[in-house]
Parts: C-alpha cells; sequence; structure tokens
C-alpha cells in the first residue's frame, strides 16, 4: 500500500509542479510584455527546430551506420537462400531512394520552419499555387515509383510461382500448432502421403495420415526437438499447413515467411546456398560474433559456433506464440543422404502391427525380402552352433487361418524359402515343431499344434523335400516362451519352430 | 496586431451580408438545452458533442498508453520483477517463490491486443474525427448544428457503450480479447484457442458493433452537413481543408464500416451458431472439429477492407487539421489548394483497392499480390504532393512558432518519416522478410500513430480558445511537443533495425531464439523512452484540464487572425452559434497576406476586380 501512496503523492506533486511552470511563464510574460516574450519564444524556437534537425539526421545517420550489421545484406546479415539477395537488394534500393527523399525533405521542412520565421516588420509572400512545379514533384515520384514497382514485381514474380513439372525438388510439410511445428519428410519415394484432419490422435497420429496411401508409408515425422535437416543448393518446396489456428512458417536467414492456415495448405519454394558450417565461417569474423555464445560465461564458445537457422513462427497464435522454435540445420548433399539413411520411416517404426496399421495382417515386399535373409542368417547361425538350444529357429511367417490348422496364404513365402535352404542343406534333417498358448482345452491344443505341424511338413514334401529327412511334433501348451497371462505372450507361444535334428 | 483584428467590422458585415435563417425566431430561451443533463449529457449541441468525444478519447489514450507501458516494461525488463504492479493487475503477475513477479503470457497478449483496439478505434478514430469533425463541421461552414443533431448525440452514446463494454471486458476473469487488434479466426472464433477468446471476445465483438454504429450515425451526419448545410456562397471550393479531410472521412467509413461489420456478423455466427464462415480442418483441445469449408483468409479480405481505408479515416482529418494550422500560423495560403483536394480524394479512392497489401503472405494468390503492389504504392504519389505542398506552404511564410504550429510541422515530419517506410513495406518482395516484424510496428506507429496524434495535438492547441474560451498554457505546450518529438524517434527509430534484424513482433520474450535476443539494451532503451513520453503526455493531460478553468483567457474573437468562420462566433459560445444572422462567405479560406491586408476573413466580400477562388 506504502508503495501505492507513494506513487500517487509523486504525481500529485508532478502535476503542482507542471502547474506552477505553466502560472510562472505566463506572468513573467505579462510582467516582460507579451509581444516581446513572444518574439523571442519564437526566435528560441526556430534555432531549436534546426538544432533539432541537425540533431535528428545526424542521428539517423549514425544510427543506421552502427546499426549497419542488422541491415539486410550488410556484413553478417547476409541472405542464405538464393532468392534472399534479391530481397534485399531490392530492399537497399528502397533505402537509398527513400534516404534521399528523407533527408531533402527534412532540411528544406525545418530549415524553411527557421528562415521563415515570424518577424517584426516581416510579410508572408502570397504564393496559392504553381503548376509547372506542382506537376514537376506529382511526375518525378510517379517514375521513382514506377522504377521501384516493376524492379520489385520482377523479384516477386521470379520467388513466388509454384515449381513445374521439370523441377527437380526436394518437398517437406511443415505443420504448425500450439505451440510447436511438426515436420514431414517424404521419404525415399519423394512423395507425402495423404492426411486429414480427421484421423489425427495426439498420441498414435498427430498429423492425421492416411496410413493406407502407399506415399504416407516411407513418410519420416521428425521428432519435436529433431534439426531440419536440408541439403544445400537444392530446392527446397515446403509444404505450409496448421492444424488449429493462424501459424507462420518463417525462416529469417532464408527470407522465407509464409501463414500456415487450416484447411487450405500453402507453400514457399527456396534455395538454401551456405550450409550452416558456411554461414558460421563468415560469421565469425565479425567481432560481435567472436563474443561468448553465454554472455554470463566468459568460457562459453564464441557466438558464431554456436550459431544455427532457426524456424519461428510469424502469425500470432496464442500465449505461446514466442516459443516456437526449431533449428534448421544445412548440410551438403552428401551429409543429407546419409542423414536420411539414419531416419526411420514413422509408419514402419510406429505404426506397422498395430491397430492403426490397414495393412496388419499382410506382408509387405520390403518384409518379405528382409524375413528371407533373416531365414537364411538364422539357419545358418543353428548349423553353426555347436550348442543344442541354437538349434531351434523360429518360423516367423508361418501363419495359419484363424482357429484351424490350415495354413495361411502368406505362409507361403517363409516356407518356400525355408525348401530352397534346405535343399541347398540336403544332409540337414529337420524337426517340425507345433505350439499353442494355454487357453482351451490340453488336449485339443495338442490335437491341433500336431495338425499344423503336419500340414508345414506336407508343403515342404509337395515341393519337392525328401518326406525322410523331416519330421513333425505337436507340444501343445506343453513348452511355453512368453508369459500365458498377458496377450503378448500368448502370441509369443503361438509359433511354429524349426529344430535341426542332424547334419 | 490587435489593430488588424479590427480592421473588419465582423459584427457589421455579417449584419449586412449574412443570411437570414430565422434560426432564433423559433429558439427563444434555448428551451432545448437548458439543463445540466440535457446541456453536458445528452447534449445535442455539436460542440458539447466534440467535447464529450475529445475527453473521452483523453481517457482511453491515458488506459491505452499505459497498457503500453506495462507491455514496454516485459519487453525492456524481462528479468525485472512487476510484484509491484499486483494490486492493479492482480493474477495476471505471477510471483514465484524468490517474490519475482512476471506478467502471465496471456496477459502481455491482452494488453498488446486492447493497446491497438483502444488506440485505433477509440481515439484516433473516435477522438480524432468524432472531436473535430463535430467542432468544426459547423462552425466553419456556418452551419447552426449539424443535420440531425440527435442522431449525433446517439452517435457519442454508442461510442461510450462501446466504451464501457470494452471496459468490462477487462475485468473479466478469462480476460480481455487477446488474440490481436485484427482479431483474425480461427484463434478468435474458438474459445478453445485461448482464454482471451471465450468472453473476452464476445464483449469485443459487442464493443466494436455498437462502435460501427457510432461511427456510422457520425458520418451520415457529417456527409449530409457538408452537402446540405453550407452558409451562402460557402461553395465546395471554397471549404477550408479540414472540411473536405472530414468529409472525405466520413465517406470512407460510411463505405468501409459496413465491411468490417459484415465480417464480425460472420465471425460471431461462428463463435455462437456453429457456422463454419472462417473454419475448416480443425483440430484443437485433442478434437477434430465438425467444422469444414470455410476459409480464415475471408475473414481477413473482409476485415482489411475496413483497415486499410481506416488507416486513411485515421490519417486524413489529421492532415486537414495540420493543412489549416500550418496556413494560419505561416500567414500563407496552403499551397496548392486544389492539388490538396484531389489528393485528399485519390487517396480515399485508392485506399479502398489496397488492402490485400496487409496478406501478402497470408496465402492469398502470388499473382494477385501484383496488382495490390501497384495501387499501393501508387497512393505515395498524392501523399509525397501534400508533403511539397506543406513544406512549401512553410516556404516564404511569416511563422509562428506556437505550439500548434509546431505539432503541425512534426506531423510533417512523422508523416516522411512514417510514409517512406510504406514505400518498403507495399513492395511485397521487401514484404516477405519485413511482415509482422517490428518494422511494421515502426512504421505504422510513426506514419498512423504519432503522425494522428500530432495532427489531434495541433487541432487541440490551436481550436482550444474555440473550444473553452482559453488558451492552453505555451511553456507546457512546448515541452509537451518537444518531450513526444524526440521520445516518439527515440521509441520507434530504433525499432526499424531490430525489424531488419528479423525480430517479429508480438513477441513476449525473445530469449529463446539466438536471432531475436541480442537486442536486450534497445528494448530497455525503448521502454525508458515510452515511459519519458508517457510521462509528458499526462502534463498535456494536466495542461488540458487545468488550462478549462484556469488558462489565459481569449479576449478576442479571432486570436490567430484566422480567415475561416468558427472565429467569428461568440466568446461565450451559443446554441444555434451565430446570435443573429449566419455569415455568409465571398472567398476561399486562405486569403493570407494577399495584399496589403494581412489577413481577409471568408466573410468579406471582394474588391474590385479581386478574386475569391485559387
Amino acid at each position: 500500500m506504502s508503495t501505492g501512496f507513494i506513487a500517487i503523492l509523486i504525481v500529485v506533486i508532478l502535476a503542482v509542479v507542471v502547474v506552477q511552470i505553466g502560472k510562472i511563464s505566463d506572468l513573467a510574460a505579462k510582467i516582460r510584455g507579451e509581444e516581446e516574450v513572444a518574439q523571442q519564444a519564437n526566435d528560441r524556437t526556430a534555432v531549436w527546430m534546426v538544432g533539432f534537425m541537425v540533431l535528428f539526421l545526424i542521428g539517423t545517420i549514425w544510427s543506421a551506420v552502427y546499426y549497419k550489421d542488422v541491415m539486410l545484406g550488410y556484413g553478417p546479415h547476409g541472405a542464405a537462400s538464393a532468392h534472399g539477395s534479391e530481397i534485399d537488394g531490392m530492399f537497399n534500393a528502397t533505402l537509398a531512394v527513400t534516404f534521399i527523399v528523407f533527408f531533402i525533405t527534412h532540411v528544406l521542412l525545418f530549415w524553411y520552419s527557421y528562415k521563415y520565421r515570424s518577424r517584426e516588420g516581416n510579410k508572408a509572400q502570397f504564393i496559392a499555387h504553381n503548376n509547372t512545379i506542382e506537376l514537376v514533384w506529382t511526375v518525378i515520384p510517379a517514375i521513382v515509383l514506377t522504377f521501384l514497382v516493376v524492379k520489385g514485381l520482377v523479384a516477386w514474380n521470379n520467388i513466388m510461382p509454384d515449381v513445374s513439372e521439370e523441377d527437380e525438388y526436394l518437398e517437406i510439410e511443415a505443420t504448425g500448432y500450439q505451440f510447436a511445428w511438426d515436420i514431414r519428410y517424404p521419404g525415399p519415394d519423394g512423395k507425402l502421403g495423404t492426411k486429414d484432419f480427421r484421423n489425427i490422435n495426439p498420441a498414435t497420429n498427430p498429423l492425421g495420415m492416411d496410413w493406407a496411401d502407399d506415399k504416407a508409408m516411407d513418410d519420416i515425422i521428425l521428432g519435436g526437438s529433431d534439426k531440419i535437416v536440408l541439403p544445400v543448393d537444392t530446392m527446397v518446396r515446403v509444404r505450409i499447413t496448421a492444424k488449429d489456428v493462424l501459424h507462420n512458417f518463417y525462416l529469417p536467414h532464408f527470407r522465407v515467411k509464409m501463414d500456415a492456415i487450416p484447411g487450405l495448405p500453402t507453400y514457399f519454394i527456396f534455395r538454401p546456398i551456405k550450409t550452416t558450417e558456411e554461414y558460421r565461417q563468415e560469421l565469425r569474423n565479425y567481432p560481435e560474433w567472436k563474443l561468448p555464445a553465454d554472455e554470463t560465461d566468459p568460457e562459453s564458445l564464441p557466438r558464431w559456433k554456436e550459431f544455427n537457422y532457426e524456424l519461428a513462427c510469424a502469425e500470432l497464435c496464442g500465449s505461446g506464440h514466442y516459443s516456437m522454435r526449431r533449428i534448421v540445420e544445412v548440410v551438403s548433399r552428401e551429409e543429407y543422404n546419409d542423414w536420411l539413411e539414419t531416419q526411420n520411416s514413422t509408419y514402419m517404426t510406429t505404426v506397422r502391427g498395430t491397430d492403426d496399421d490397414p495393412r496388419k495382417g499382410q506382408l509387405l515386399d520390403v518384409e518379405i525380402k528382409e524375413r528371407a535373409l533373416e531365414l537364411k542368417v538364422d539357419f545358418q547361425n543353428a548349423l553353426d552352433s555347436e550348442k543344442a538350444e541354437d538349434k531351434t529357429i523360429l518360423l516367423k511367417h508361418v501363419f495359419y487361418n484363424t482357429g484351424s490348422a490350415a495354413l495361411s496364404d502368406l505362409s507361403k513365402y517363409e516356407l518356400d524359402n525355408l525348401a530352397n535352404i534346405l535343399n541347398a542343406n540336403s544332409n540337414v534333417t529337420v524337426e517340425l515343431a507345433g505350439h499353442t498358448d494355454s487357453q482351451g482345452d490340453d488336449d485339443t491344443n495338442m490335437e491341433l499344434s500336431q495338425t499344423r505341424a503336419q500340414n508345414v511338413m506336407n508343403y515342404l514334401t509337395n515341393k519337392g523335400l525328401d518326406a525322410s529327412r523331416l519330421r513333425y511334433t505337436g507340444y501343445g501348451e506343453t513348452s511355453p516362451i512368453g508369459d500365458n497371462e498377458t496377450e503378448d505372450g500368448r502370441e509369443l507361444n503361438r509359433r511354429t519352430e524349426l529344430r535341426i535334428i542332424s547334419q | 496586431m490587435a489593430d488588424i483584428a479590427t480592421t473588419y467590422n465582423e459584427e457589421t458585415l455579417v449584419q449586412e451580408l449574412g443570411y437570414d435563417d430565422h434560426f432564433h425566431d423559433h429558439h427563444h430561451g434555448d428551451k432545448y438545452q437548458s439543463g445540466f443533463i440535457s446541456h453536458y449529457i445528452f447534449s445535442m449541441d455539436h460542440k458539447i458533442i466534440a467535447r464529450q468525444f475529445l475527453i473521452t478519447g483523453i481517457i482511453w489514450a491515458i488506459i491505452g498508453a499505459a497498457m503500453s507501458i506495462v507491455f514496454r516494461l516485459q519487453l525492456g525488463f524481462p528479468e525485472e520483477s512487476l510484484a509491484w504492479l499486483k494490486p492493479v493487475l492482480g493474477k495476471w503477475i505471477v510471483v514465484d517463490a524468490n517474490g519475482i513477479g512476471t506478467l502471465a503470457p496471456e496477459f502481455y497478449y491482452a494488453l498488446v491486443t486492447m493497446h491497438g483496439t483502444i488506440l485505433v478505434f477509440f481515439v484516433l478514430t473516435a477522438g480524432l474525427s468524432g472531436t473535430f469533425s463535430n467542432l468544426l463541421i459547423p462552425l466553419q461552414l456556418g452551419a447552426r448544428d449539424m443535420a440531425s443533431p440527435f442522431l449525433n448525440m446517439l452517435s457519442y452514446w454508442f461510442f461510450f457503450m462501446a466504451g464501457i463494454v470494452m471496459f468490462y471486458s477487462l475485468f473479466l476473469s478469462t480476460g480481455p480479447f487477446s488474440g490481436g487488434w485484427t482479431a483474425y479466426p480461427p484463434l478468435s472464433a474458438l474459445p478453445q484457442a485461448s482464454t482471451g477468446s471465450g468472453t473476452g471476445m464476445t464483449l469485443w465483438l459487442v464493443s466494436l458493433t455498437l462502435f460501427v454504429v457510432s461511427v456510422l450515425l457520425g458520418g451520415i451526419n457529417y456527409i449530409t452537413t457538408v452537402l446540405n448545410l453550407r452558409t451562402r456562397g460557402m461553395s465546395l471550393w471554397r471549404m477550408p481543408l479540414t472540411i473536405w479531410a472530414f468529409f472525405v472521412t466520413a465517406v470512407i467509413g460510411v463505405l468501409s464500416f459496413p465491411v468490417l461489420a459484415s465480417g464480425f456478423f460472420m465471425l460471431m455466427m461462428d463463435r455462437g451458431l456453429g457456422t463454419s464462415f472462417f473454419l475448416s480442418d480443425i483440430f484443437i483441445a485433442g478434437q477434430a472439429l465438425d467444422r469444414v469449408g470455410g476459409s480464415p483468409v475471408l475473414y481477413q479480405h473482409l476485415f482489411w477492407f475496413l483497415g486499410h481505408p481506416e488507416v486513411y479515416i485515421i490519417i486524413l482529418p489529421a492532415m486537414g487539421i495540420v493543412s489549416e494550422v500550418l496556413a494560419v500560423h505561416s500567414r500563407k495560403p496552403i499551397f496548392g489548394y486544389r492539388a490538396m483536394v484531389y489528393s485528399i480524394l485519390a487517396i480515399a479512392f485508392l485506399s479502398f483497392i489496397v488492402w490485400a497489401h496487409h496478406m501478402f503472405m497470408s496465402g492469398v494468390n502470388p499473382f494477385i499480390s501484383n496488382f495490390f503492389v501497384i495501387f499501393t504504392l501508387i497512393i505515395a504519389v498524392p501523399s509525397a504532393v501534400k508533403v511539397f505542398n506543406w513544406i512549401t506552404t512553410v516556404y516564404g511564410g511569416n511563422l509562428r512558432l506556437n505550439t500548434p504550429m509546431l505539432f503541425a510541422i512534426g506531423f510533417v515530419s512523422m508523416f516522411i518519416s512514417g510514409g517512406l517506410t510504406g514505400v518498403f513495406l507495399g513492395n511485397s518482395t521487401i514484404d516477405i522478410q519485413m511482415h509482422d516484424t517490428y518494422f511494421v510496428v515502426a512504421h505504422f506507429h510513426i506514419v498512423m500513430g504519432v503522425a494522428a496524434f500530432f495532427g489531434m495535438f495541433a487541432g487541440i492547441y490551436h481550436w482550444y480558445p474555440k473550444m473553452y474560451g482559453r488558451f492552453m498554457n505555451e511553456t507546457l505546450g512546448k515541452i509537451h511537443f518537444w518531450g513526444t518529438m524526440i521520445g516518439a524517434y527515440a521509441i520507434f527509430w530504433p525499432m526499424h533495425y531490430i525489424g531488419m534484424a528479423g525480430v517479429p513482433r508480438r513477441y513476449y520474450s525473445f530469449e529463446s531464439f539466438d536471432a531475436f535476443k541480442h537486442f536486450a539494451e534497445m528494448n530497455q532503451f525503448i521502454t525508458v523512452a515510452a515511459i519519458v513520453v508517457f510521462a509528458v503526455q499526462l502534463l498535456f493531460v494536466i495542461n488540458f484540464f487545468y488550462s478549462i478553468w484556469n488558462g489565459k483567457k481569449m479576449k478576442t474573437k479571432n486570436p490567430w487572425q484566422a480567415t475561416t468562420l468558427e472565429w467569428t462566433t461568440p466568446i461565450e459560445p451559443i446554441h444555434g452559434n451565430w446570435p443573429g444572422k449566419i455569415p455568409s462567405v465571398h472567398r476561399w479560406a486562405y486569403d493570407y497576406n494577399k495584399d496589403e491586408r494581412e489577413f481577409v476573413p471568408q466573410y468579406v466580400p471582394l474588391e474590385e476586380g479581386e478574386v475569391g477562388d485559387h
């Protein structure tokens, strides 16, 4: 309360002082003669006008020189994209023109205010208009502006058009939401899969991907804190979308800015021309970039070493608007390809086989291929091993129709591969073992596992393998490898195995 | 000087040549406005209504400016404790265990939003145009009052109600609207998107709808009065530039505010009735909305179809006032009177076909932007003509450098500085980088904020004697001018550099971005300058209210030796403005130092061979 009281007191005292200044100046004027005082005040003010003009113009020029390093296209504030220098050039052309106008008009305005101040016996001139001079100062700005408009629009129409069919470009997608960005890469097919906001599930599908779309299968959605990695000297088309409210995809160093709008995808196309490392090397020449990055810690790395390109939001989107930062890293094309190799398809890592997977219960070509290699390796390892427990391998891709012993069509890939392997290793004899989980009647389980194992053997003999090299056994629920109390464990227990008997 | 003022026996001239409308035959004893309430509160007299607009505007200006000081403290001194503001701002100051108080981000955005809304609509539209259109249109045209004094009264009270609703919204537990003064959906349409988008936004819409009604009632009145109630001899080409500016401003307002209202109505329906004018494909607060097919960009078109003319609604009255004040105190005719009128008309016309230059980066087709760039930069031509004409008006004059004149000259400086940065932003190529950065903040604050305020101050100091029969104190006025002139440049000039560095506007904190966080000292400097300028404005407020009762008295009717008709009315204002006949007009408003006469008022008949128009 006391601070409030003091504040009010200060305001009141100030008000009283102000009123007194006013009164005194009025009184002084009365004593010394109002006309004379008015004349003196007029002269004094006129001098101040000139003084202000000089200080103001010096101030503007000084500040421009002092802050030259933040001006577009100067010093460390160069554009990191191909089109950026066009924007910077346009900015500087406009700066040159406007500064001349600014300087001349200010000199005239304040100089005339001084020169033509009221003086005893002076008389103003009657100049109502002058058509010639008015025509001149209408036409000159018109010409200058035409120059700026044409230069500006040429640049604009270079920068803004969408990609054409013959362009080679990398398309990525940025999705803004309160208060972060999701970044999606198209994966090896170079195409972004479709998405729909109705599919969004914040936990499992934050972008609302349509996983049934083949183009979506190899898409890579970056984690929340991952850097956005871009290859240098490559045309990048950013597809810009938003989930909830307006955002704006803003890359200050690349001179890129475009609103992100729910329901209306936008784009911006640019070509990074300097890798992060190259930009850092340019920055190290400037004294302010040699200062420690952490002002409180003189031992910290210099600022230039810590430099990163940044993505920001430039359209008010709510209370966290100021915090939508992501780091952008531009690297050489080789480094980019290496980085891309290490990125996993979001579908394969987080969606495949879950309830959200539209291809659940199907085998993908890539999975068949990978499994073939894996089976070969597993079989070889089993042959090479001395230990008895290593002689058993799991036939992962052997499936049965639900509740029956009949092999499902998908099993043919695994069993064809197995037949080939056994043909290549003709001295090996094996046992095919069926297992179930603990649910249901023991005898039924035993019978089912036996019939299933037999069906596997029949498939292999049909493929031309000698029946004497094969035998089958049903173990029912007797040798579980997982916990029968859980669904995951039971799934592990329902299996078909192969055991090498002799080699 | 006193002898010049009596060169014309104004009483005689008005009585001999004036126009008798028998006004006072019908209004014996001024029955309508005799009581306190009908005279000062529900007044239908344009001079009282003008002062109501002005004082309400001043109160709102203090509130709006104080808000800017609070958020400037956050930007300039983010580390300092704001706990001392807790008694005023309550829960919006979050005090941590160490007693350090910080401004809540939601409330920072609410302050920014309210600052913009209040200053643009309540202060620079109602406070500026409402005040001076009301005061000067009848007085300078030789009219007894507005065409409809009743609608005029309603205009003020709708504005007043708009203010009450907005003021109430400041005290909501969820806070006032916080989505920016432009109120772009979906942020403004969905209460889930932000706390301020709940009741705060509802009240914001109600308030501004009332405000639109106020502007329309006022505007229709101004237009009708200018077209129908000019005194005998007051042809359009003899009207002072103030009237031209107010007239065109009213036309722009009447044409553009309904479009804003239509946008508001659609937004209300999206908020309350489940329509989807501005909504599509939205997933928010864990839910996909069943609202598809609309476009947020449509709202932006509707908003800026008003929003851009709005900046001319703000600046044209200031231009008119400055033209008048410069001519009177230079003792010269305004240079290029007709060019000034044509440039007002050109600016007004162009203001309707440039709105999308606010939307270059909003996802509109880039091809369309070509047209908006061209039209936008064409506006620079009439604007440049006006600047050159003002400078030439000063040239060869005999300048009284008193406070109104200083503010008029200051206006020209601000208009040049702020207008030239518009040449950058109007060029879509540069706007790619500059859009929504501090460069934009610097540009519009200088060109339509500070400049409009300078025009307003010039008008207040100049016509204060007409409003209150007394003068404001000159010494304080000059301190006010220099403090504001230097201070305003100190606030906004550095923002250009911050903007060039790419720093976005509407950021609560710059700390998380390496590119934006290295301007702490500059931000401190700006905040200190803002506090100083705010203090200097309080000086003006004190001067204003003190002088109403204690200022130096106006002893002659025409203290500035001006030519226009408002200075022929009695010092003690009366209902109907002129006690007897209305003066008739014989010449334009700018016969200063035309011949051996220092000035020739408009009611003085032409001498033989004399030309009355230019």
